[in-house]
């Protein structure tokens, strides 16, 4: 597995090969409050590059999880849909989105590294 | 208009409250621990809200003043008793609700707690039916705090003897710091529970001895899903002017004589609905899954007909799961009634359901 790399809307991406594994920062669950309800994309879904592709929602509000990486879903984590307060627990690890097959690496290359990341939210705290 | 804050703002930041405009207020949504986790600790042990930004508004007078309030209030007030209180509304002419409300009799005439947003109008509409000799004042140097939760009980009575007879609804005067404070038994949550009406220059000192009693701040996030567990309606997104008491399913807070007699505004439109029922009603929700079905999702018949609108949806953490309330017509309010909600483009399906979600623990 690659590194970690970070957007601005709050996902993280790690790359093995030409598969990237997408999920929301721990930064992010901790603005969303207790997660209630996600919906992740099926296999087989073409996605954009800050394209609209997972929902997740708190107890205040639904917020859409965007794919910082373009390609075609390979799987979506069932286990967060059946258990959304995982998310809380364990954002950067067992509780991640979906996985992707890439298209174009450039576009994880262009995203930030964690200490970019760390900076950006320091900078932007909400 | 300037934001308006409480007398406890600088409490609830020293508590690390996030806060959010509510009402021309800047009021606590959550608090460190988190919406589930007050939500929990409210219905486990016990919870404090400082509710102060609604109106306390105090009304003296002789007997024509119930006359008066009677016009725009459905509620038996020539019969309610001193220090017992009634929830009830402000009615438009259409029979629409302007505001609900707690109004309590006290010694020299009543007193109402009104909802933060609305306060102001309703003052106007309540002021036009007042006399000359009628008193009235929006008392802003009392907070409001509601404490809910099954231990309230142990642990006011601790603080202020007495408070432990106060049946559902009742509500006294009692002494605390060489000072007077009014406590009714209530509240907004399906807790037992009370609402102690004190001092601002008071109110920390209160607020001190319930946190050293593990009494758990609790934002206006665990608030709401609270009060829609309990089945209770939020003025604003359940009710509005162009609801009348019949359609938000509320008929029993008019009172039986009430019904019968008239004499408020919207009783002609409120008589004819009584008898040949609304076109839509207030009902629950629950979806079958986890989805969330918010505020404005639109609600399908399972034969794919648009039949109404959720009013309130979230979360609720005591039940585990989604539930919501919403207005339907009225043939498909029978409860199990299947119906299908529309979340981001997608139907899914869901049930009419009984109200309350949860259920209450009031000492009657």
């Amino acid at each position: 597995m690659s590194e970690k790399k970070f957007s601005k809307k709050h996902e993280w991406v790690s790359l093995d090969g030409d598969v990237a594994t997408v999920g929301i920062t721990k930064h992010a669950t901790e603005m969303l409050g207790d997660i209630v309800f996600v919906e992740v994309p099926d296999a087989g879904k073409a996605v954009e590059k800050e394209g609209q592709a997972a929902v997740v929602e708190s107890t205040k509000a639904a917020s859409d999880v965007y794919s910082p990486i373009s390609g075609e879903i390979t799987e979506g984590n069932k286990a967060i849909a059946d258990d959304p307060g995982s998310v809380n627990t364990d954002p950067e690890g067992a509780s991640w989105f979906f996985k992707l097959k890439i298209k174009d690496k450039s576009e994880y290359d262009s995203l930030m590294s964690k200490d970019e990341y760390d900076k950006f939210c320091k900078e932007n705290p909400n | 208009m300037e934001v308006q804050k409480t007398a406890l703002y600088n409490y609830h930041k020293n508590l690390g409250a996030k806060f959010v405009p509510f009402a021309g207020y800047e009021m606590p949504i959550q608090y460190k621990d988190g919406i589930v986790k007050e939500h929990i600790s409210t219905r486990t042990h016990a919870g404090f809200f400082d509710v102060s930004h609604m109106g306390q508004f105090f009304l003296e007078g002789d007997e024509t003043l119930i006359e008066s309030l009677e016009k725009i209030i459905p509620a038996d007030l020539k019969n309610l008793k001193v220090n017992h209180s009634k929830y009830s509304f402000l009615l438009n002419n259409e029979g629409g609700i302007i505001d609900d409300l707690i109004i309590t009799r006290t010694e020299k005439g009543f007193c109402i707690i009104l909802n933060a947003a609305c306060k102001e109008n309703d003052i106007k509409q309540i002021s036009q039916f007042l006399k000359k000799n009628h008193k009235h004042l929006l008392n802003n140097d009392l907070s409001l705090i509601a404490l809910q939760g099954p231990k309230s009980v142990e642990i006011l009575e601790k603080l202020i003897p007495g408070v432990a007879n106060l049946k559902f609804m009742t509500g006294s005067n009692f002494e605390y710091e060489d000072e007077n404070l009014y406590v009714t038994r209530s509240g907004y949550t399906g807790e037992d529970g009370f609402e102690i009406s004190i001092s601002n220059k008071k109110v920390e000192k209160l607020i001190d001895y319930l946190i050293s009693n593990d009494v758990k701040p609790i934002g206006l996030g665990a608030r709401d899903t609270l009060r829609l567990e309990a089945g209770l309606c939020l003025y604003g997104h359940d009710l509005n002017e162009n609801i009348n008491p019949v359609e938000a399913n509320l008929k029993w807070a008019i009172a039986k004589k009430r019904k019968e007699v008239g004499g408020f505004n919207g009783w002609e439109k409120i008589k004819n609905l009584l008898v040949n029922g609304s076109e839509k009603i207030r009902v629950g929700i629950k979806p079958d899954g986890k989805v969330i079905a918010r505020e404005n999702t639109k609600i399908f018949s399972s034969d794919n007909n648009e039949i109404g609108f959720v009013t309130s949806g979230t979360f609720g953490p005591s039940v585990n799961a989604p539930v919501a309330m919403g207005y339907v017509k009225s043939k498909f309010s029978e409860i199990g009634t299947s119906i299908q909600l529309e979340v981001r483009g997608k139907k899914y399906g869901g049930k009419i359901s009984e109200l309350p979600f949860y259920k209450k623990s009031y000492v009657k």
